[in-house]
């Protein structure tokens, strides 16, 4: 029961941000009828989840959520602002039982007591909840015309279910018998048939499989919908048919067909249950087989193939014939089953991707050592092995890339609430929700971007009138992009609202202490101070941003995960803050190069091209590459590395966030992939080193940080500007 | 050969059914009519019904005859659910009221 609780714990979760976005999307688009009933659905699995476990209160409160939303999906209640936002606390509330029922509520039961009996009393003023209309009839004649000539109705008002539980359903713990169980609450069981034909010989029947299956009459007014969610949660192990009463005689040879016992048996059973007469199934058969006159061609064409079945099964060797579409049958299922999508505990691809990663280590090793045995064949298959391992190596990580766009819906309901707190009018505009990256690095994004898109709405944009005094649209557009470029993923939080205010920014600074007040900084650094600590422009602290606190710890989570933000703006345009990270954390491609007989790695991502050091230019701390002047940063200089210059240096051209450098090294030694790992805490404040790698050859190189290593130089060609006697020295 | 009656008194669930598929199977080498008393049956489920109806499809199919000549309420309740008491073609005793 544990194990179907965790089910219920997780699938309803999913369920709950299903309901939410959808929603959303109502109150943008309130006439949509596939929403409308979207969000039926959700609501009703929950319901129909919760029941299953014996989550009591979850089921009663669902089931009252449930009825509103019927009578607004009938159009008896009109969908309104009001209502979304009580249909939003009542997701919300669902929420909050579902997690009491885990044990993990953040309030007290009291707590959660009053909060249900006040949304209950709001759902009331939505009228009382009409019960669940059987939807059968009114679907059944919506549907076209499928069997106009002979369309015999059985006169049996059950409805048929039919169903062949999976061979691991009792090793799971799930018992057909609490299924069918279950189902009487929905109705009334009027006949049973247990169904053991699929047991094989006694050599092969394993007694903790299960070869059940039943063909059951049930009365009942609930719709197909409610009945199919009995069988929730063993949907996937079964194979399920649900007849509505009164259906077509050809519904139940078609599903007769389906099913992988005996034709003539399946006959059998359906008329002692009552579902058939003998004349009724003989007369859809026949009816099957030889099409009625005047019928439409398009029809002919689709029965003809399960006439001629039927032909054949009524004539000639009904059984063999009933064996081969039994195994058609199998085999389409389990292609459809393979299909869908499967669960891994993150553990375990964690674990492939470490293997992988030694795998890339001893990829490494092996061609090393064919290159030095200069042995031809080796080498050829130590590259063709390389070549598999680089793509199990993108293929692995791959699995566990997922799209952004899942993180940055999640900012609707964000930018809604938040629109209703501050009296502003927001647009949220997403795009490039289909870009991938690391798992572990979307679950550590979501809060900085939260932070991000929490002041992009309380201090960027502002209300509606500021707005038109301005002569801007009213409503504001919160922009959220995210594209790949370099191997990094960038992701941009942009807004149209007021721009930063430069002038206040370095105010607020120098009355803070961050920057002395006769400082002289550019646009930029001025902008950068947002990050500092302790500085808010906001007028007012309210309880979305305004303390002060979060820029800074963006900033930091972001380097964290070796990622970098910049913040671009114009008064009274907008602002746009762009966040960039790497794609993995695990494994990159890198450029290794010597220096001081000391091995170093640059992601090869950032690297532009290589030249050769012109003479000219040694004891320079820049270089002229094809007319343009970029700064370089010489490793042996920078880790103080011994020994003497080679009489020939290479240079790197490196670049970074669009900013371009040059690193001075001593030789080139190729592309190699490196697996990271990381440094430890102690090297943490070590600058222009990002990690470490295990080459091939058992040997430790160093792997640079291009953003510092930039900084650095940056740095460094200040302090110089700024002492120009230095230079001359 | 003959007639041969076993009592049970464990559970024909799941957790079961592996060693009790292997007795049952080794009564049906042993008498032309078996007859199982399951009135100690304190639980059964569909694992345990489920192997009944294949110790009683094997001794049809031998030419044997299994009979299940008690049923303890838990048996009885599970076989009329199923509907299969046609099936095993057992009198089921009405429980006194």
């Amino acid at each position: 029961m544990d194990e179907l609780k965790q089910v219920f714990l997780q699938e309803s979760g999913e369920q709950l941000d299903a309901l939410e976005s959808l929603l959303l999307e109502l109150e943008a688009h309130p006439d949509d009828e596939t929403t409308l009933n979207g969000i039926f659905r959700a609501a009703h699995t929950i319901k129909g989840a919760a029941g299953m476990v014996e989550a009591a209160a979850v089921e009663s409160f669902a089931h009252v959520v449930e009825n509103v939303l019927d009578r607004l999906r009938n159009h008896e209640i009109a969908v309104t602002t009001e209502l979304a936002a009580l249909m939003l606390a009542c997701t919300d509330h669902l929420r909050v039982l579902i997690a009491s029922e885990a044990g993990t509520a953040q309030l007290g039961a009291a707590d959660i007591e009053a909060q249900t009996t006040s949304l209950l009393a709001r759902l009331r003023a939505f009228g009382p909840g009409g019960q669940v209309q059987a939807q059968s009839h009114a679907a059944k004649a919506e549907e076209p015309g499928v069997q106009r000539i002979p369309s015999p109705q059985t006169g049996h008002n059950c409805w048929h279910i039919s169903v062949r539980f999976g061979p691991d359903v009792l090793r799971q713990g799930m018992d057909p018998e609490n299924f069918l169980r279950f189902l009487e609450t929905v109705g009334n069981i009027r006949h049973v048939e247990t169904l053991a034909d699929r047991m094989p010989p006694v050599a092969e029947m394993d007694p903790e499989l299960c070869y059940l299956g039943f063909e059951i009459a049930l009365e009942s007014a609930a719709d197909k919908q409610t009945i199919e969610d009995v069988f929730a949660f063993v949907r996937d192990e079964c194979q399920l048919s649900i007849l509505p009463p009164h259906a077509k005689v050809d519904d139940y040879v078609e599903l007769i067909e389906s099913l992988p016992e005996d034709t003539l048996r399946l006959g059998e059973i359906l008329v002692r249950i009552g579902a058939l007469t003998a004349d009724e199934l003989n007369e859809g058969l026949r009816a099957q087989a030889t099409p009625a006159e005047g019928e439409a061609p398009t029809n002919e064409a689709h029965d003809k193939p399960i006439g001629e079945i039927l032909v054949a099964q009524q004539v000639v060797q009904p059984e063999v014939v009933a064996a081969a579409v039994a195994k058609q049958t199998q085999v389409s299922e389990k292609k459809a089953q393979d299909a869908k999508l499967i669960r891994v505990p993150a553990d375990k691809l964690d674990h492939l991707i470490n293997l992988v990663g030694e795998l890339v280590i001893a990829g490494a090793a092996t061609s090393l050592l064919a290159h030095k045995r200069s042995d031809g064949e080796l080498i050829e298959s130590s590259s063709l092995l390389t070549r598999l391992v680089e793509e199990i190596r993108d293929a692995s990580l791959q699995l566990r890339t997922v799209q952004i766009g899942e993180t940055f819906n999640r900012f609707h309901r964000l930018v809604r609430d938040a629109c209703k707190d501050l009296g502003k009018d927001v647009e949220l505009v997403i795009s490039g929700g289909e870009t991938e990256l690391d798992k572990s690095i979307v679950e550590k994004i979501g809060d900085p971007l939260m932070h991000l898109v929490r002041n992009s709405l309380d201090h960027g944009i502002e209300a509606p009138a500021v707005r038109e005094a301005a002569g801007k649209s009213p409503r504001g557009t919160l922009l959220l992009n995210a594209y790949h470029d370099a191997g990094n993923i960038v992701i941009e939080v942009a807004d149209d609202g007021a721009g930063l205010n430069r002038d206040k920014i370095l105010a607020k600074a120098i009355e803070r202490g961050l920057v002395e007040p006769d400082a002289h900084l550019s646009d930029r650094e001025i902008y950068d101070l947002i990050f500092a600590p302790g500085l808010s422009t906001a007028e007012q602290v309210t309880n979305l941003s305004g303390r002060g606190v979060g820029m800074d710890v963006v900033r930091r989570n972001l380097q964290a995960l070796r990622g970098t933000i910049n913040v671009s703006s114009q008064a009274g345009q907008g602002t746009r803050l762009t966040l960039r990270l790497p794609l993995t954390l695990a494994i990159i491609d890198g450029f290794l190069v010597v220096s001081a007989n000391r091995s170093y790695v640059i992601p090869l991502d950032a690297v532009v091209e290589c030249i050769e050091r012109p003479e000219s230019e040694h004891d320079r701390n820049y270089f002229n590459l094809r007319g343009q002047v970029l700064p370089s940063v010489c490793l042996r200089e920078s880790f103080e590395l011994p020994g003497e210059r080679p009489a020939r240096e290479s240079v790197v051209v490196v670049q970074y966030a669009g900013q371009r450098a040059g690193i001075v090294v001593d030789r080139l030694a190729g592309e190699l992939q490196a697996v990271i790992k990381p440094l430890g805490a102690i090297f943490r404040h070590l600058q222009g080193i990002g990690g470490s790698t295990i080459l091939g050859s058992g040997e430790v190189a160093l792997i640079l940080d291009i953003s510092a290593l930039i900084k650095i130089s940056g740095q460094a060609e200040q302090r110089l500007l700024a002492r120009p006697e230095q230079r001359s020295a | 050969m003959g007639v041969i009656r076993r009592a049970f008194a464990e559970d024909f669930t799941i957790y079961r059914v592996a060693e009790l598929k292997t007795g049952l199977l080794d009564l049906l080498g042993e008498a032309e009519r078996i007859e199982l008393d399951l009135s100690g049956v304190e639980r059964m489920d569909s694992a345990g019904c489920q192997l009944l109806m294949l110790v009683k499809r094997e001794a049809s199919a031998a030419g044997k005859t299994l009979a299940i000549v008690a049923h303890s309420p838990a048996v009885q309740s599970l076989i009329e659910f199923y509907n299969l008491a046609a099936w095993f073609g057992d009198p089921l005793v009405v429980p006194a009221a």
